[in-house]
């Protein structure tokens, strides 16, 4: 294992993170914040408690996922495609590095990223709701999970991209839908029946019922499912990774 | 001397079908300095890069310090260094950060004396400390050619260094080459001009359309290439070169010219005797003119020469 060439790109990614502090932390905060106000004090207080718990601190937990999930990928997929795009990927191409390694370099510093920002999200949270977490363990495991599978995806989507408009293409079309349908703020039980059945291959669906499991033991799908649908995500985006290092897909000639 | 980089039967193919490189076959020796010249679009830079792992070869075997390129990259990969031809950074990072990087991604544990050194050695100390886009391109060369430093590579890949470098820095530059060449370290290089392959060279490999043409001791292509012509322009037409003339190796133009090729390198040219021989044998000169081949006719020469 080349490890310091692993913490080397680590490191990169985190600087970059740290250069730009206040896009990375502050922005998400600021839109946290505004949602507990709308959703959460606002709209919030005419809605009745979900499955015994208020409506503010229900959504903490999607809250947080949708945070995590779009910060995963974007800066996953930023910090391969940038280097492809200014052409400083030659060095890392060229040194005694295996793909395994890059991937742990670039995609470890996103999800770490994603993370820290959730779990100030989850901070900021206590100053506006009640919360408590009943599986901490839990909690961790799916931030974690949810935290570096998003970062595979957003990885492969910057090799794919040719262009910042692609890069941007799906998160914007696909992921922020799918989280928004995904019940980040709703309990699938609230729709309609054939909604709760397209629901269930909604793939962020099983994440934010796990990790609101894991907060307040109530979920809409049961936790082992949640878990076993993390890792089926987790490792599909593994093999296309591995694939694309394999072909050297959009990154050798 | 021992094979250091070994090339053997490399072809490469580019996705649109494009042959970029044709068979290549290339030994290069442990501690010396070669320069590959070749015009626009001749293969160098895809050659550099297959032996560096960015490009994949098509087919043919690659061999660096004995290992197997594609097999064995990692031990490969260990002894190279490279500078590429395009002036790629990262525009926010600091000098002395992303030349620290480069250590650490080729596998080296921080040691922040050495990278100093490196610096120092390019002129760029004082640069530590300043962003990579507030440099100058000149600047921005120095600080690739560090970064490929970094990890005390055995092997300098150094496409195009001089590309658009003011004379100064060129002989920097040079003197840095033979400052690496002293600790044992083999440069390659690429080059379009045939005064820096002449300057700093101990081989000089020609390529064009992706086929090596030779690989020859500097000294012994210089006489090749070194050839110049002098045509000489007479008042009066000439039908036939003068018996006392014969000696010189002339030849008639067209109606009242003569032309001689001479070696440019060599200690003794004989101008200054053929003109006194021409003035004795009563011609009177009318224009002087001297010509180099330029490096597109030498090609072209050594294309026909190959065919032949
Ligand atoms: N990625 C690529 N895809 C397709 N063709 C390519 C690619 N890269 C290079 N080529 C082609 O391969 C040939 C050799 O290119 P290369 O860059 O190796 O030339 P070079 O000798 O380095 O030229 P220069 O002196 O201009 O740098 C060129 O005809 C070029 O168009
Ligand atoms: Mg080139």
């Amino acid at each position: 294992m080349n490890w310091y060439g692993v913490a080397a790109i680590w490191r990169f990614e985190m600087a970059r993170f740290f250069r730009s502090i206040i896009q990375s932390v502050v922005s998400p905060v600021l839109s946290t914040s505004l949602y507990f106000v709308v959703f959460g004090a606002a709209i919030g207080s005419r809605i009745p408690e979900i499955e015994g718990v208020s409506y503010g601190a229900f959504i903490v937990p999607g809250l947080i996922m949708l945070t995590v999930l779009q910060q995963s990928i974007q800066n996953a997929g930023f910090g391969i495609y940038f280097p492809k795009f200014i052409g400083t990927i030659f060095e890392v191409l060229s040194a005694p590095i295996s793909s395994f390694e890059i991937v742990v370099g670039y995609v470890g510093a996103a999800a770490v990223k994603s993370m820290l920002i959730g779990l100030i999200i989850l901070g900021t949270s206590f100053f506006f709701v009640d919360i408590s977490i009943q599986h901490p363990f839990f909690m961790l495991a799916f931030l974690v999970l949810t935290a570096v599978s998003f970062a595979l995806l957003g990885f492969i989507l910057g090799i794919w991209a040719r262009s910042f408009e692609q890069l941007n293409l799906v998160p914007l079309l696909v992921v922020t839908p799918l989280v928004f349908l995904g019940g980040s703020f709703y309990s699938i039980s609230m729709l309609p029946e054939v909604w709760q059945t397209v629901s269930k291959f909604n793939p962020v669906l099983y994440l934010v019922s796990g990790f609101r499991w894991s907060f307040f033991g109530t979920s809409d799908v049961p936790i082992a499912m949640s878990l076993a649908a993390v890792l089926l995500f987790a490792s599909a985006c593994l093999s296309v990774v591995w694939w694309m290092f394999h072909t050297g897909y959009r990154l050798k000639s | 001397m021992s094979t250091v980089v070994q090339v053997e039967g490399l072809t490469k193919t580019y996705d649109g079908g494009f042959e970029a490189l044709k068979n290549v076959s290339l030994d290069i020796k442990e501690g010396e300095i070669l320069a590959l010249l070749g015009p626009n679009g001749a293969g160098k830079t895809t050659l550099i890069s297959t032996i560096c792992g960015i490009t994949s070869p098509t087919s043919g075997r690659i061999t660096v310090g004995g290992h197997d390129v594609e097999k064995n990259w990692r031990a490969a990969r260990d002894l190279i260094g490279l500078v590429p031809q395009e002036i790629n950074l990262e525009p926010f990072e600091f000098v002395g950060n992303t030349v620290r990087f480069s250590r650490g991604l080729f596998g080296k544990p921080r040691n922040d004396a050495f990278v100093d050194q490196v610096l120092s050695d390019l002129s760029l100390l004082d640069k530590r400390d300043a962003r990579t886009s507030q440099l100058s391109g000149g600047m921005r060369r120095r600080v690739l050619i560090a970064k490929a430093l970094a990890h005390e590579p055995r092997i300098l890949f150094l496409d195009e260094p001089t590309a658009g470098v003011d004379v100064e820095l060129r002989r920097d530059m040079w003197a840095l080459v033979e400052r690496l060449r002293a600790d044992g370290v083999t440069i390659i290089l690429t080059t379009h001009y045939i005064e820096e392959a002449e300057a700093i060279a101990d081989r000089i490999g020609v390529i064009n359309s992706g086929e090596l043409l030779l690989v020859e001791e500097k000294d012994a292509l210089m006489q090749r290439l070194g050839r110049k012509e002098l045509t000489i322009e007479l008042s009066q037409p000439i039908k036939e070169i003068p018996e006392t003339l014969k000696e010189f190796n002339l030849t008639i133009g067209d109606a009242n010219t003569l032309t001689y090729v001479y070696d440019a390198t060599g200690e003794r040219t004989g101008i200054t005797r053929l003109l006194g021989a021409l003035q004795e044998a009563g011609l009177t000169l009318a224009d002087l003119q001297t010509h180099q081949s330029s490096l597109e006719e030498i090609f072209v020469g050594l294309v026909q020469e190959d065919a032949a």
